[in-house]
């Protein structure tokens, strides 16, 4: 048990046997997966493979249908959503999601109080001053501190999709769930990107969503494959690049 | 492209100079108009009724413009309000301090059990079912005979003084009466501007630009929801409470739907979502009112064309379209 103890200190967040199915419909099937402290893992697989699902149930979007979720060896199936921040996991959506019409530095503003007032409704918020200094650290940090006064709707696609990063890493976690963060950017805002999780894997457990294998194969530690629901294949970049599943799979799809 | 960025934040510190200043001031402004307009006004009771509906906006509109949800029920709150403040003192003979406290607490209570009932839903949904809450509110007031007056009202609110450590207030002259419940008023404005500028402002803000985020970021959205309603209800409730003192009786329609409607109106009208909006929808609605009623008995018709045409050229409504023009 000592062992046992011992490695499972290295794991971050742990899925079960978890599935979901939506009426008739199995999206995911029985799925069990441990994921590393301080790694960059990435879920990959076509179309519908169920990796948004499977995303989903990791960051408490919704519970799962069957099977359990721990998190630093606690079991958190089926807590509402805004605990899994207070806990220390945070996401970023698959389609852009800002508080459009308020600053950028207010959008990661209140990212950052909801770790400190909710519910006050007496005090001046400008009281909470070293909120403002620490979202300027952040804004700084996704590269948005000159478009810090405007509206989140202003920002380009790129930048919005930074600043939802801003605002998932305000809350301080420490297992940062990415949900496609590249999707629909330009090859050089995609670089960037790239280039910010890699910063940011230094300091905190990363994992990515992408539908473009070829893009996480070299920033992953290591990499699942999910197909029809199941869980194809798992390892390190090197072993599922040469998965004969995996091959099939991605065969006769154009490679992105 | 820096020189440009440079000239716009100079020109935008300019303007904005004027619109900080009015933001940070924004209750001691809303007191001093409100200290000054029955001088400018040809009827004192006009100028009272457009206070206690500038304060019923004000509440409703916490949770139409801030929050960033319709509901069609808000004449239950101001009811609950008015007839709790009636109650307490025709049934109980309580004075009229304690009077009014009995009808804020009657909406924060009323608005805890829609909101309740009500918060989890959306969009028109949750407007039918606060619609039909408030219409359960109106047939429970409207069956207490004994207590409410039923379909006759609640008569015999009768508060010719108003005690006030010793002074006495005459409250049947129309400027005193003006100015004690101007005092609540104003005590209502700077209570909302504290509440919009708290860190729980933040939040109801970030609940109405994206439910999803603001639950990702960790905030609770439906107890925010939730408690911002029963926010609203304590400012409705006291309208209600102020209502049931100047008119010294609650007429049943005060629970009627129409009066949903109506703060529905004056929201838009003034600007849902901004801070003075409410006060001047509820100025400019009544005193159209009381103009075009007095050459024609068809007002509704022209105040209703009147209506229409804000909608349509002036989404923003009176005030949301003055802030835009002078942001720019």
């Amino acid at each position: 048990m000592t062992a046992g103890a011992a490695q499972s200190s290295e794991i971050i967040l742990r899925t079960k046997g978890v599935g979901k199915t939506f009426g008739k419909f199995v999206a995911l099937n029985n799925i069990s997966a441990e994921f590393c402290k301080g790694k960059i893992t990435s879920i990959i697989g076509p179309n519908g493979a169920g990796k948004s699902t499977y995303f989903n149930l990791l960051c408490g979007a919704f519970p799962p249908s069957n099977g359990r979720v721990e998190f630093e060896g606690r079991d958190v199936t089926g807590l509402p959503q805004h605990r899994f921040a207070h806990m220390g996991i945070a996401k970023s959506f698959q389609i852009t999601s800002v508080f459009p019409q308020l600053t950028t530095r207010e959008n990661i503003r209140v990212g950052l109080q909801a770790l400190v007032s909710r519910y006050d409704i007496w005090r001046p918020r400008a009281r909470l001053s070293e909120l403002v200094e620490r979202a300027d650290e952040l804004l700084a940090l996704v590269g948005l501190w000159e478009s810090r006064e405007r509206a989140a709707k202003t920002l380009a696609h790129g930048e919005q999709r930074a600043l939802e990063i801003g605002m998932a890493l305000a809350s301080q976690p420490r297992l940062l769930l990415l949900d496609e963060p590249t999707a629909g950017m330009s090859p050089e805002e995609t670089r960037t990107m790239m280039d910010l999780i890699v910063k940011l894997a230094l300091e905190r457990t990363v994992i990515l969503v992408e539908h473009k294998m070829k893009l996480v194969l070299g920033i992953s530690n290591r990499i699942l494959v999910l197909h029809h629901g199941e869980l194809l294949a798992e390892g390190t970049p090197q072993e599922v690049r040469q998965n004969e599943a995996v091959k099939r799979v991605y065969l006769g799809q154009r490679e992105h | 492209m820096t020189e440009v960025t440079e000239s716009l934040e100079k020109s935008r510190a300019a303007t904005f100079s004027w619109y900080d200043f009015a933001t940070r001031h924004r209750a001691s402004l809303a007191a001093v108009v409100i200290l000054i307009f029955p001088l400018v006004m040809p009827f004192t009771a006009l100028a009272v009724n457009i206070l206690i509906y500038g304060l019923y906006a004000l509440g409703f509109n916490l949770v139409f413009g801030y929050l960033g949800l319709l509901s069609f029920g808000h004449a239950a709150l101001l009811g609950t309000g008015a007839y709790l403040c009636g109650i307490a003192i025709v049934h109980f003979g309580w004075p009229w301090y304690a009077a009014i406290a009995a009808g804020v607490l009657g909406g924060l209570v009323m608005a805890l059990l829609i909101g309740v009932l009500a918060i989890r839903t959306r969009g028109i949904y949750f407007a039918m079912v606060t619609m039909a809450l408030s219409q359960c509110v109106y047939y429970l007031f409207y069956q207490a005979v004994d207590w409410t007056g039923g379909e006759n009202g609640l008569r015999g609110i009768n508060v010719r003084t108003i005690d006030l450590f010793g002074l006495r207030l005459d409250f049947i002259n129309p400027m005193i009466r003006y100015y004690v419940i101007a005092a609540f008023v104003i005590a209502a404005f700077f209570a909302m501007s504290r509440i919009l500028a708290s860190p729980f402002g933040a939040v109801i803000e970030a609940v109405r630009e994206n439910e999803m985020r603001a639950r990702a970021s960790g905030y609770d959205v439906t107890l925010t929801r939730l408690l911002t309603f029963v926010l609203s209800g304590g400012f409705c409730g006291l309208a209600g409470a102020l209502q049931a003192l100047h008119l010294s009786i609650v007429p049943i329609e005060i629970l009627h739907y129409e009066t949903s409607g109506l703060v529905v109106m004056i929201a838009l009208l003034g600007g849902m979502g901004t801070f003075f909006g409410p006060m001047i929808g509820a100025a400019v609605f009544l005193v159209l009112e009381n103009v075009v009623s007095v050459w024609t008995v068809h007002w509704q018709l022209i105040v209703g064309a009147i209506f229409i045409a804000c909608v349509l050229f002036f989404p923003a409504g009176i005030w949301g379209t003055l802030i835009a023009r002078g942001r720019r």
